[in-house]
């Protein structure tokens, strides 16, 4: 039953997904990609469950190199999308020279 | 379980919803210029949101080994992402991608730990190692040739189809033996861990630069279906959630990608572009130009479109360019950049570094949008671009690149191509647009011809 049960909300995520993305106009791809890139690190949470779950030394060390590559993909994946995001402005307008440029 | 357990892992549960809406509201944002940052900061939120109720979790037994991992993890991440420069994000990105997938891959080894899993758990294990395996390595080939630490063309032999053949059958044999007795000291374990790791860099070596795009948004897909696999392996929902997205998410962008090139992805994955070169030879005079002469010629011109590609990014030449569109602007002439969604090596990496120089975003029009109105430009300057502009695209039918859709730069009044030298493009293709009556060869460094175009207006 689980099993089935977890099919389901896969399946759903994944229709989920193409609805979102479909309609992205092509100048944030980049960043779509890489937003996208930093959310599959979502895997930081199974990490942690087997580097702290006593299964065994072996287990625990894996989890902990896990912990530790998924943590790269998770703060570098956004940290490089915020940076990439934060260059892309709207051309301004005349009289709106200090701020208000976002 | 304990009551107190029951409750626990329903917190744990609950929470885990509110990450997956942070996620789903996230990702839509990040879907508009907009919104687009406070989007990813959405999306950053869920994911600490995640990372903390999990910690919470009665199975976490210690956590001096996971606060060290953690820290040691973010601060590699935080140091990349900081440092390196924007010209080189399609590396970067490969190269989170690649540590993501081989977490995946080591949480579906740690999973074959734990005692009592069924066979569709082990199955989910073996999913989990495979397509992480396979993120891993096709990430590091993707980044050694995008960084051309390795020969960044198509790596093609004979047999090639027929070892990747066996290699695929090897690993469904392995997977079956894994999956009817699953133990950590097998070797079909160890087999599976390694064939995967090898099927990862057999599918991506026969892939050439210029079809990078499709496969950095293909391996974006991979590390979350691997992420899904891993969330099967130890039943966990966020996983599920979180990494189908992101699958769907690279999908869907693969195949805007690949209806680009107008190539099927199968096409793509298998047939080692450039390998077949029929092409009709072109001959013809080209027409060199000097900065002073496209100089005159710009200065008079009301309609500019600049029309980037992979070279631009190799010249580092968005600044100057940049420069020039205002100047023209100045001088009263409309300026456009006009992208081809497969311009680069990346999905959108022209936009990226356009942005980097501070071009606004709304002056960055898509193919479709330039093509109906080319004939009006006066002046086409395609710097660094070859392919996404060939009109062998559109007449020659023995081009290996037939039928992809190009931006029709040949039909504006005036072409100016900035090429370093006469060699073919990526795709080792010639190109009739440099024998075009109306196209202007300016030879030299993309960068430094502009600024010597730029030089002039100022004098």
């Amino acid at each position: 039953m689980e099993a089935v049960f977890l099919t389901f909300i896969l399946m759903l995520s994944i229709f989920l997904g193409f609805e979102l993305i479909a309609k992205v106009p092509a100048t944030l791809h980049t960043p779509l990609m890489s937003g996208a890139n930093a959310i599959s690190g979502i895997t930081v949470v199974g990490a942690l469950l087997s580097a702290g779950s006593g299964h065994g030394e072996i287990s625990g060390l894996l989890g902990a190199v896990a912990v530790a590559l998924a943590m790269i993909n998770v703060v570098g994946g956004y940290m490089v999308t915020d940076r990439m995001l934060a260059m892309f402005k709207k051309k301004e307008t005349p009289d709106a020279s200090t701020g208000g440029k976002r | 379980m304990i009551p107190e357990d029951i409750a626990l892992q329903q917190l744990i549960n609950g929470t885990y919803i509110i990450a997956a809406f942070l996620f789903i509201f996230g990702l839509k944002m990040l879907g508009k210029p907009d919104t687009a940052k406070r989007g990813n900061l959405l999306s950053a939120i869920g994911m600490l949101v995640a990372i903390v109720v999990t910690l919470l979790a009665r199975e976490i037994l210690s956590y001096q080994w996971i606060i060290m991992a953690a820290i040691v993890g973010a601060v590699i991440g935080a140091l990349t992402a900081r440092m390196v420069a924007m010209t080189s994000m399609p590396e970067l990105v490969a190269l989170f991608n690649g540590s993501g997938g081989l977490a995946s891959l080591v949480v579906g080894w740690a999973a074959l730990y734990s005692t009592g899993n069924s066979t569709f758990t082990v199955f989910t294990i073996f999913l989990a190692i495979l397509i992480g395996g396979v993120t891993f390595t096709g990430s590091l080939v993707a980044w050694g040739k995008l960084s051309e630490v390795m020969p960044s063309g198509a790596i093609v032999f004979g047999a090639q189809r027929i070892v990747n053949g066996i290699l695929l059958l090897a690993l469904i044999y392995v997977g079956a033996m894994l999956c009817l007795n699953p133990s950590t000291s097998s070797p079909e374990f160890y087999a599976v861990i390694v064939l995967s790791l090898l099927f990862g860099v057999m599918v991506v070596i026969p892939i050439g630069g210029a079809d990078m795009p499709v496969v950095i948004s293909l391996l974006n897909s991979y590390s979350g279906l691997a992420a899904c696999a891993a969330g099967f392996a130890i039943n966990n929902i966020i996983l599920i959630v979180a990494g189908s997205l992101v699958g769907a998410a690279g999908l869907i962008l693969t195949n805007i990608m690949c209806k680009a090139m107008n190539r099927s992805l199968a096409n793509v994955l298998f047939s080692g572009f450039g390998a077949v070169k029929t092409a009709t030879k072109v001959e013809g005079e080209v027409k060199p130009i000097v900065a002073e002469d496209a100089f005159l010629i710009l200065e008079a011109a009301s309609n500019v479109a600049f029309v980037p590609g992979y070279g631009m990014a190799v010249a580092q030449a968005q600044h100057v360019v940049r420069e020039l569109g205002e100047l023209l602007e100045a001088n009263g002439c409309e300026v456009s950049y006009a992208i081809h969604p497969v311009a680069g090596r990346m999905p959108g990496h022209m936009n990226v570094l356009l942005a980097e120089a501070n071009v606004p975003y709304d002056q960055l029009i898509e193919m479709d949008e330039i093509n109906p109105r080319i004939e009006n430009v006066d002046v086409a300057v395609v710097i660094g671009a070859n392919d996404v502009v060939n009109p062998a695209a559109r007449e020659d039918e023995n081009s290996p690149i037939y039928g992809m859709p190009i931006i029709n730069v040949d039909k504006a009044r005036t072409v100016f191509v900035l090429k370093r030298s006469m060699a073919s493009g990526f795709s080792g293709v010639d190109n009739p647009l440099f024998f075009g009556d109306n196209t202007r060869m300016l030879f030299g460094d993309a960068k430094a011809s502009i600024s010597s175009v730029i030089a002039e207006f100022k004098t």
